[in-house]
């Protein structure tokens, strides 16, 4: 008898397994490598977004002196006050001086009007890049005489051409050049608000800088002998935040620039990252089939003398394998996609992106999809342990459950950690990423639930009453191995996402839609100085336009809070109120009722000012919440100077989705009535030539009164959300294909599983089109399931959106969700057939025969 | 009976030793015994035949003998191995030093050749020198030049003796055969009982099989009946040699 010893601590043999791995996926390669690519487009995704990340980072640090035009810039928002004078004139060895506001601008030529962005620059700003122009010359020349850039936008709105005229309040200039590009400017920031360059010198003459007008008063400085810009406005700080002015330099743009960029593509990549996770969910799903076919496999090497986690090893090779080529044919096609970034991003960006490849991006890329297909791999592949060696015999007492291993637990937490951290690496913020997570785990969860609840009614309400293709198609939803959960989770979960967005979408823009639409305003004339009130009034009703409202507004700031000044409110970080609360300048009005939009939920309101005493205010409802204010605080205004003590009397609840002037503060009559103030007047205009001709009427008779049409902002914002919903459905693209990889690979898979059955139909005498019809019966139910479920998430959460985000009434536009709900069922038969053919097209010999 | 160093061997002529062994299983809140209270031994390099009519419980006796699965009762000794005492990693390992199988559906690996087949046994001991072995081995079962061909590629004659390679392989000390001829016709049936009788001979291999086939079972020197999970007969037929 041999009476070695067996030393039970067997060294682990790595290449031995290596090699096993090898083997053992021979003639699974093409089916392992269908399971992984499932996270192809996920990793695409990501990658893209880091290159694109980390190229706009770059571009953002060496470009950022031409986004800014200067070493430093001051701006006020007032005019400078005479103690600030000396210092605004001592920086810097060049100076540029601009004045900045909004204005209505005129072509004679065809008679057009249109609300502007003047910029009335005097100096060589920009001293970093330059103001990009047709012909060249003219960001230089116009500066000479009375001549005006025009925005590129303008210029084809109206037909422009380079030597016609435009007016500026009184002064008719001409024009010297197209701006194609101002520094910093993006593309879909010249939509919103074009821009036009006059010299600073003819300013006073257009008349229109009126007390109250808001103008922005902007200074460039360019240092010819290098300086520490950090240190210098570390030092000019606190004067110039006494004198409420604000200052910006390179380094405080390219880091603002910068974060603001960072944010958007830290959003993207969680969108792609969406992506990922349902790759990730498919590639679980097919191992899990994988695995069970291995089963026998895995017993005859338990058989032989291979230990549990040995066999266990020997799989997650595998696995490891084909997620690190997953992986990198991902990064490959990500660092393709990233030349299409920029391009898609194109009105958004205020630089020009280069399009580098990333390896930073790669490297992440590539570890992060090993990872992950690892993680979800595991769920299955821990099962491996468990599975017996007695399955070699044909003892089947016991059932191979692959799913009851306790260590599940233990994966299902690694999984929820990784996304938490992975999560708050692209937010920085725990909070969020928790946040994050448990949503993607409700929506997982809902869809899984929804999926067993259609696999639970299927089941009850079949009746034995139905032809037998019918009851083969449906049965095919619930029996073992079936593919509705991984469907209807992936497919849904896609389809939620794009439909959620388009609801979304038309929802905004409906809302515009309906503002204009009734007796509601759709014209507001602002600017109006107190001597044109009656004027523009009048004006208007000559036009026979009604005047629906008519609103005086004053510029202040908030000095104190219960006595607290901003100073007092920085020191002391336990006060409940914010610093930003000082910095920004508030618009204010008085009236002595409440319009019908309004509703006092504290307090009482109170319309006209005692003689003695605190003034009695009213705020808005979340302009107290958010800065933690209640009846009874007293705040301390500056209006232009003047300080005013008030005390708030009322909060109210102010419904902000009407086309009306509403305001966070509204004072009573008998305060502000002699402050400098300009007014604001809402009209409806019944055409657009009705508007045209009364916007010509305006600008000739008021010049410096600024008019918004509706019509326009309906436009533009029609145009805004278009392009960013272009970005967003391009990175749903991403969820999209992964949601028809898992399709496909779920096809795939499920045909091993259903070729004996099918063959076996076959052979029994089922004609081909009696298999092709329990096929696309199956298919077009979990097409149509995984669509409409889909399409239900993104009408309760498009609802959820109105109710609580936007606030506004929900009405979805159903016919475009119907579309694509017919669109996706169709590709998934056309997907479910494809991938069956091979069953169709071979005799069934042929198939009996295979080893599968 | 000297006790060797390591407490689990003992200097016995006993290859296995069964004593009061039971198996039961609990289903749908029921609990179902398939074998009760077997008592029995098997000298070293013997022949032996477990036979009984289906689901008489000769298969799980195979599998608890084998080391395949945990007795609910009883003690199952290998070479002088409590097998009660290991878990499953060690009675693998138990398995891959001293126990070869034959399976009724052959059970090859069908991801690797015939070859390779039979080097996974020798490769898990970490051994040298393997291929010309394992060539060796085919040599002898006829398959010297179907080394390279998959399962799929092989007839079922041809996988059975693939099979008894790779039992063969680790030169173990008692081979289990659960129905070796189940899936054969009757000439390729008498070739792979002839080859296993030969091999088990030439090796001094210990000899256990279950089967159906009581003319199968005659050719060894004993058979074990079994009945509704009881032993109830122990014929010696042969003289052991």
């Amino acid at each position: 008898m041999d009476t070695t010893p067996i030393n039970y601590k067997r060294k682990l043999n790595i290449p031995w397994l290596f090699e096993m791995a090898w083997r053992d996926s021979r003639r699974n390669r093409s089916r392992l490598f269908l399971f992984v690519s499932s996270i192809i487009f996920g990793i695409a995704a990501l990658v893209a977004i880091y290159s694109f990340g980390f190229n706009l980072k770059n571009d953002v640090d060496s470009q950022a002196a031409t986004l800014i035009g200067a070493d430093l810039a001051i701006s006020d928002n007032k005019p400078i006050e005479a103690s600030m004078q000396s210092l605004i004139d001592s920086l810097g060895d060049r100076r540029s001086e601009e004045r900045n506001f909004a204005s209505m601008i005129y072509f004679p030529k065809n008679k057009g009007t249109r609300l502007v962005q003047v910029r009335a620059l005097k100096g060589d700003f920009p001293y970093y890049g330059s103001l990009e122009t047709t012909p060249l010359q003219a960001g230089k020349d116009f500066r000479n005489g009375k001549k005006a850039l025009v925005d590129q936008t303008l210029m084809l709105q109206f037909d422009a051409k380079v030597n016609d005229s435009i007016k500026v309040g009184k002064i008719t200039f001409l024009i010297a050049g197209i701006l194609n590009k101002a520094p910093g400017q993006s593309g879909i920031q010249a939509g919103i608000a074009p821009i036009v360059y006059i010299p600073l010198q003819y300013l006073p003459q257009t008349g229109l800088m009126q007390k109250g007008s808001r103008i922005s008063y902007n200074f460039y400085y360019k240092f010819d002998k290098a300086v520490n810009m950090d240190k210098l406005v570390k030092k000019l700080d606190p004067r110039l935040e006494k004198a409420g002015m604000n200052y910006d330099t390179i380094n405080i743009r390219k880091e603002n620039t910068g974060r603001s960029f960072g944010d958007l593509t830290r959003f993207l990549s969680l969108v792609g990252f969406i992506a990922l996770l349902l790759g990730c969910v498919g590639v679980a799903s097919a191992i899990h089939i994988y695995v069970r076919e291995k089963i026998a496999s895995i017993a005859i090497m338990r058989c032989l003398g291979v230990k549990a986690y040995e066999a266990f090893l020997i799989y997650l090779i595998q696995i490891a394998s084909i997620g690190l080529i997953g992986s990198i044919i991902g990064a490959a096609l990500g660092s393709f996609v990233q030349h299409i970034l920029p391009l898609v991003f194109k009105d958004f960006l205020p630089i020009s992106i280069s399009t580098d490849i990333s390896w930073m991006a790669i490297g992440q890329g590539v570890v992060l999809g090993v990872i992950i297909s690892i993680l979800f791999a595991l769920l299955p592949l821990i099962a491996i342990r468990n599975i017996s060696p007695l399955n070699t015999l044909r003892i089947s007492y016991e059932q191979v459950n692959l799913l009851r291993d306790p260590l599940r637990w233990f994966v299902y937490v690694m999984i929820l950690g990784f996304i938490v951290v992975f999560t708050f690496l692209q937010l920085d913020s725990w909070l969020g990423s928790v946040f994050f997570t448990i949503g993607i785990l409700i929506a997982f969860l809902i869809l899984t639930l929804i999926a067993k609840l259609l696999m639970y009614l299927v089941k009850l309400f079949m009746q034995s009453s139905w032809s037998y293709l019918w009851r083969q198609g449906f049965a095919n939803l619930y029996r073992p191995n079936n593919q509705t959960i991984i469907l209807i989770v992936s497919i849904g979960l896609s389809t939620a996402f794009i439909c959620t967005l388009f609801f979304i979408q038309s929802l905004l823009v409906k809302q515009v839609s309906i503002s204009a639409s009734g007796n509601q305003a759709n014209m507001i004339l602002f600017d109006i100085q107190t001597s044109q009130e009656k004027g523009v009034a009048a004006l208007a009703r000559q036009h026979h336009l009604p005047v629906l409202q008519q609103v005086p507004v004053v510029n202040t700031r908030i000095a104190k809070i219960n006595g607290k000044t901003e100073a007092d409110v920085k020191k002391d970080t336990t006060l409940r109120f914010s610093p930003h609360t000082f910095a920004n300048e508030y618009r204010v009005t008085y009236r002595d009722s409440l319009t019908p939009t309004e509703k006092i939920t504290d307090g009482e309101w109170v319309g006209h000012a005692p003689k003695l005493g605190d003034v009695p205010i009213s705020v808005e409802d979340r302009f107290a919440k958010h800065n933690h204010l209640k009846v009874g605080d007293k705040i301390e205004f500056n209006v232009q100077g003047i300080p005013v003590s008030t005390k708030i009397a009322s909060i109210r609840v102010v419904n902000w989705t009407k086309m009306q002037t509403n305001f966070l503060v509204v004072f009573p009559k008998g305060v502000l009535d002699d402050a400098p103030q300009f007014h604001v007047l809402l009209t409806r205009v019944p055409s657009k030539p009705a508007s045209a001709s009364f916007q010509q009427a305006a600008v000739k008779q008021f010049p410096n009164v600024s008019i918004i049409d509706l019509g326009l902002v309906l436009s533009v914002l029609d145009d805004l959300l278009d392009k960013l919903g272009d970005i967003i459905r391009f990175m749903a693209m991403f969820s999209i294909i992964t949601g028809m990889v898992v399709l496909i690979a779920s096809v795939r898979i499920s045909k091993y599983q259903r070729l004996q059955e099918s063959v076996l139909l076959r052979t029994m005498g089922a004609s081909r089109k009696q298999i092709l019809a329990i096929t696309a019966i199956e298919y077009f139910f979990l097409g149509a399931l995984s669509a409409a479920t889909g399409i239900l998430i993104a009408l309760a959460g498009s609802w959820l959106l109105a109710k609580y985000s936007f606030e506004i009434p929900f009405n979805a536009d159903l016919l475009p969700a119907l579309l694509l709900f017919l669109a996706i069922a169709i590709l998934t038969i056309v997907i479910g057939l494809f991938n069956s053919r091979g069953i169709l097209n071979k005799p069934p010999l042929e198939i009996l025969r295979r080893d599968v | 009976m000297a006790v060797h160093p390591n407490k689990n061997i003992k200097r016995v002529e006993i290859i296995l030793n069964i004593t009061n062994l039971g198996k039961t299983y609990n289903s749908a809140g029921k609990t179902l015994t398939v074998l009760d209270n077997i008592n029995f031994t098997v000298n070293a390099g013997s022949t032996n035949a477990i036979v009984g009519p289906s689901g008489s419980g000769k298969t799980t006796l195979l599998g608890l003998c084998a080391g395949l699965d945990r007795s609910s009762t009883g003690i199952v000794e290998l070479n002088g191995i409590n097998l009660g005492d290991l878990n499953e990693d060690k009675r693998a390992q138990v398995r891959n030093q001293y126990v070869g199988f034959i399976f009724q559906n052959f059970q090859l690996l069908p991801t690797l050749t015939a070859l390779e087949n039979v080097m996974v046994p020798l490769e898990l001991r970490g051994e040298k020198n393997i291929k010309a072995r394992a060539m060796d081995l085919l040599d002898k079962v006829g398959l010297t030049d179907r080394g390279h061909h998959y399962p799929a590629q092989l007839s079922g004659g041809e996988q059975q003796r693939v099979s008894l390679a790779r039992a063969f392989s680790n030169q173990p000390k008692i081979l289990f055969a659960d129905e070796p001829t189940g899936n054969l016709d009757f000439e390729t049936s008498e070739k792979v009982v002839k080859l296993i009788f030969d091999l088990n001979r030439e090796a001094g291999t210990t000899l256990v099989l279950v089967t159906h086939d009581l003319e199968l079972a005659a050719k060894t020197q004993r058979i074990i009946r079994i009945k509704g999970g009881k032993l109830v007969a122990d014929d010696h037929t042969n003289v052991i040699a």
